[in-house]
């Protein structure tokens, strides 16, 4: 679960200790104008839950109220990524002296917690990982215990912090205490800037929650932001279920995230474009009937792929779903279906008896099927 | 992390109805559970199988080897410390979304009494002719059969087609070895591919990858050192960018994690990268033909 900057800043770096700049969150032009005159010269940021908001123009400076409505009449209704800005953050205008980058995610290879820190801050993490490798400085933790002041001034060493040396060891460890109290799967500070005052404040701040553990979490996943859905992807959540539409003309229903994605790749192996990604793996394999009905209404299907492989999902009440949503839905497209595995005797005994339709033996062969009768 | 007839096996969550349906089918394919863990109802038996209220109880009273957990989210880490430090060297976490951070406090108790956990998020090992661990079709005559093919698969249900169509190939299987769709693993393809170098019943080894990490990039190092035969298809050709690869992702492991990453890596180290599913069956058969003809160490079946 992403949040936006200013729910980032408020939920979790400030009852943190962190310092952030002085900022007021802004709904309108109007808004921005009064937040303007009661800061002073500002900085107006979309308010979004995606990167480059600054090279798509969502960040500008203002000195004034009547330019801070100005760019914020600008950046209001602006798309950035998937988003549609509908909130401004008014901050304080930073006078910056160093920037550096902190960040708190975990490392898959060492299975820890990783602490990272680099004197090149400001840009993307990415592209200085690729970039200047040897600028990151990383401390990996073990989950048990936690940094100590020692631990991070070691991390730190030889790079001439100076006298932000001390604020910059002690936000890396509240940023530590913040990802394990609040369950982060990333949190990340970019731009830690040291201002002209000599004082170490956080421009920027991403926290995405770990989706996993939300159940946990409740008061703070209630400042999460909304992902970007299209209609068909919102009624696919409202059932529990994962769909992320495409542009292509073959649907695809299949359980499991391993075999819907190779549904996806045989597709285009055979020159088709698939419509959709629908994951009815795990428990979910019950839901077949609501998800044969999702992946018929997405409008651009010209031909379906329904592909099982029953482990743990039983194919026969994938089938029986399906059934019951064809008599229901009667589709007008063609369908192909590839069944195997647990429970395919009766599964292919119904499909056979209530559609009248002969599985393919292959997926490779429903699939091409599919790809041709899409054309 | 193949599992054998002789491991004793204890069942965590045992009392549930996955954990009861799926004791029912390892017990009926000759899997030795010997133990079911669940406090409320220790001394009663289940499915034939007696219940203690700790692993480490079952461990002490009738032994254990393995321990598989059919236990939910916010249970799990606890479960799985104490199996670990119950003395279970091998803990199969079929277990799917527990939150990351018990993720790692799992993987540290792991490491400290050195037990081997295989998932979260697997579907499980499977022996086939011997025994099984998990939630796979192990007891589907028309999937899994005995035989020198060892398959390792980070999907349970693209593990299960690719296995089904190695069995109508003709082509038994050795071992098949559930990785688990997680991000974080305690057994990875590399962990999973050095067993089956080393495992004398295997021929050639297959590889059912998948976009995201750096574990197929890291396997194929070792694959350039193997002898076997390897075979490799990695899902995810087609999938959308930005959908599934996470920020905290990109900056870990550089520039690996993309399908084209994961082909060239295994390429270079000398594994065939085929497109279909049904193309890993044929390969096999190919390269074991071509590994006799070359005179690889290659035993007949």
């Amino acid at each position: 679960m992403n949040f936006e900057e200013h729910a980032a800043k408020a939920t979790i770096l400030t009852p943190a200790g962190i310092p952030v700049p002085r900022g007021i969150l802004c709904m309108s032009a109007a808004e921005a104008s009064a937040a303007a005159a009661k800061i002073g010269p500002c900085v107006i940021k979309a308010q979004v839950p995606t990167g480059k908001r600054g090279k798509a123009g969502g960040i500008k400076l203002a000195s004034s109220p009547d330019e801070a409505k100005k760019a914020a009449g600008e950046i209001l209704g602006m798309r950035i990524g998937d988003y549609t800005v509908e909130r401004l953050l008014v901050e304080e205008q930073a006078e910056i002296a160093r920037e550096f980058y902190a960040a708190v995610l975990y490392d898959t290879t060492a299975r820890k917690p990783l602490i990272l820190f680099s004197i090149e801050g400001g840009m993307d993490i990415e592209d200085l990982a690729a970039a200047k490798p040897e600028a990151i400085r990383r401390l990996l933790v073990d989950i048990d215990s936690k940094p100590s002041l020692a631990d991070v001034g070691q991390m730190l060493q030889g790079l001439k912090l100076d006298a932000a040396e001390e604020q910059i060891t002690r936000i890396l460890c509240e940023l530590y205490a913040a990802y394990r109290a609040h369950d982060a799967e990333l949190l990340e500070v970019n731009p830690l800037a040291l201002l002209g005052d000599g004082r170490v404040v956080a421009l920027d701040c991403k926290f995405v929650l770990d989706d996993a553990a939300v159940y946990r979490q409740p008061e703070i996943a209630k400042g999460g932001a909304t992902a970007a859905m299209t209609a068909l992807e919102k009624r696919a959540a409202e059932a529990d279920l994962k769909l992320i539409q495409l542009d292509g003309n073959v649907g695809v229903l299949a359980n499991g995230a391993g075999l819907t994605m190779t549904t996806m790749d045989v597709i285009r192996h055979y020159g088709g474009r698939p419509a959709n990604f629908l994951e009815i793996g795990g428990e979910a394999y019950t839901k077949s009937e609501i998800a044969l009905d999702l992946v018929l209404s997405n409008p651009g299907v010209n031909s379906l792929v329904i592909n099982f492989c029953g482990a743990f999902a039983r194919t026969d009440v994938m089938a029986e779903g399906v059934v019951k949503a064809w008599h229901k839905l009667k589709p007008k497209v063609p369908v192909f279906f590839s069944i195997h595995g647990t429970g395919e005797v009766e599964a292919v005994r119904l499909v056979r008896s209530e559609l009248g339709i002969e599985p393919y033996d292959l997926m490779e062969d429903a699939i091409q099927a599919a790809v041709k009768a899409a054309q | 992390m193949i599992v054998r007839k002789k491991d004793r096996v204890v069942v965590l969550g045992i009392t549930g109805k996955q954990g009861t349906f799926w004791t029912e089918k390892m017990l009926g394919y000759g899997t030795r559970v010997v133990a079911g863990v669940n406090p409320k109802r220790a001394g009663e038996s289940h499915v034939g199988v007696p219940i203690f209220a700790t692993t480490a109880e079952a461990v002490e009273k009738v032994g254990g080897d393995v321990a598989v957990m059919f236990i939910p989210p916010p249970m799990a880490k606890d479960a799985a410390i104490s199996a670990a430090q119950a003395g279970i060297k091998l803990l199969v976490v079929l277990t799917e979304h527990i939150p990351t951070q018990d993720v790692m406090a799992m993987h540290a108790a792991a490491a400290k009494h050195d037990t081997r956990i295989v998932g979260p998020n697997t579907a499980g090992l499977v022996t086939p002719g011997e025994c099984f661990v998990g939630i796979m079709p192990a007891f589907v005559p028309s999937v899994f059969k005995p035989g020198r093919v060892g398959v390792i698969s980070r999907s349970g249900s693209l593990g299960t087609l690719v296995c089904l169509n190695l069995t109508r190939a003709g082509l038994g299987q050795s071992a098949f070895i559930g990785i688990g769709g997680d991000p974080m693993l305690g057994t990875t393809t590399r962990d999973a591919l050095e067993t089956l170098d080393k495992d004398s019943g295997t021929d050639v080894a297959v590889i059912v990858g998948e976009i995201g990490g750096a574990m197929e990039e890291s396997a194929a190092d070792y694959a350039k050192r193997m002898t076997k035969p390897i075979v490799a298809f990695i899902a995810g050709a087609a999938a959308p960018a930005g959908k599934k690869m996470g920020h905290a992702g990109a900056i870990v492991t550089g520039n690996a994690g993309s399908y084209a990453s994961k082909c060239q890596a295994l390429e270079a180290a000398g594994v065939i990268v085929v497109d279909t599913p049904s193309q890993i069956a044929t390969t096999v058969v190919t390269s074991l033909l071509a590994g006799r003809a070359g005179g690889k160490n290659v035993a007949s079946r």
